[in-house]
């Protein structure tokens, strides 16, 4: 019972029949919650809806009142702003035309981070971007942004243009195109949704590997494997604070690159 | 127990990846210990690189899915 308790609590474990769940298979993770007509809410529906009221209730608590003289919240949130503004906005896409992607990257990041850092947070343990439609959906949205400033900039002809740098010999520049094709809009698009899912899913699983893995060591009959259950979660310990770090770095990655897409995108030359 | 081998295929996979990481951020303390004050430029370049060489190992872990 409490075995059961506790993996549903984790959210990826299997149901409760004994039946061997290795090597597990994308149905293993479908695990919906409750269903209201067509409509089924899983667990990381809950967490993404439940990040997005937290975050609107801090931003709009933290800067309705802003002051010259910041608060503790508010400056916090500078903060975190200026980072994306300074760091990421302004060094990816130049000083010239940054500022109007900064909603863009500010709301990427901040959404990434908490979803992320839910991952680590006792009793709720779920990373929302662990489900790759939500990575899809965001990364969606990047893909259309710089596909779509590109070609405003340049006409549809001139953006497929673009892609091949000035200067080439005649004879290579079909193959560079077809490159050049495959990163812009099949490469990138897909390793910036994969990269997101693949590190929260795996250090979402590392986690039940060691904090279930523990207790199963910690219920067996021998007393040495009782012993054993010690380590394991001191380990399970050690590497929730890795993950932290890994959670706040991924969701860095994350608008680094949209910005690093987005920057391209508008360059004028490669 | 079906699908050791690919998991134990995806743990040799990624040491590649392991090894290019551990370069790029050989390479950044490198630059950083030599001159100190482009450390701020470097960081999103060794970040970059590192995200690049990273997601190879991620590949890994979707085809082990697959």
């Amino acid at each position: 019972m409490s075995f059961n308790v506790l993996a549903s609590t984790l959210g990826t474990m299997a149901p409760a029949e004994e039946v061997s769940h290795f090597p597990p298979t994308p149905e293993i993770f479908w695990q919906p919650l409750f269903s209201v007509g067509p409509v089924t809410v899983t667990r990381a529906m809950v967490v993404a809806a439940i990040s997005v009221i937290g975050i609107a209730w801090w931003l709009i608590a933290t800067t309705q009142r802003a002051a010259v003289v910041p608060s503790k919240g508010q400056f916090l949130t500078e903060g975190v702003y200026g980072f994306v503004r300074n760091g990421i906005a302004k060094d990816m896409i130049g000083s010239k035309e940054f500022i109007r992607f900064v909603p863009l990257l500010f709301s990427l990041f901040i959404f990434i981070l908490v979803n992320n850092l839910f991952g680590i947070t006792p009793f709720i343990q779920m990373p929302t971007m662990s489900r790759i439609g939500f990575p899809i959906a965001l990364v969606l949205i990047v893909y259309v942004v710089y596909h779509a400033i590109g070609i405003k900039k340049r006409g549809l002809a001139g953006y497929f243009k673009f892609l091949v740098p000035a200067g080439l010999p005649a004879w290579i520049a079909p193959f560079i195109f077809v490159l050049e094709f495959i990163t812009f809009f099949i490469t990138r698009p897909l390793t910036l949704a994969l990269r997101l899912f693949g590190n929260m899913f795996a250090g979402h699983m590392l986690l039940v590997v060691f904090i279930v893995g523990g207790w199963e060591l910690f219920l067996a009959d021998s007393f040495f494997l009782k012993l054993a259950a010690l380590p394991a979660w001191l380990l399970a310990f050690a590497f929730t604070l890795f993950e932290g770090l890994v959670q706040f770095l991924q969701a860095y990655v994350f608008t680094l690159l949209a910005a690093s897409y987005i920057g391209g995108a508008l360059a004028d030359e490669h | 127990m079906v699908g050791n081998l690919s998991l134990v295929g995806y743990g040799l996979a990624t040491i590649g990846p392991a090894i290019a990481v551990g370069l790029i951020f050989a390479a950044y303390i490198n630059g950083v210990a030599r001159q100190p004050e482009s450390g701020k430029l470097l960081q999103p370049i060794a970040i970059l690189g590192f995200a690049l060489a990273e997601a190879l190992a991620i590949f890994g872990l979707v085809l082990f899915f697959l």
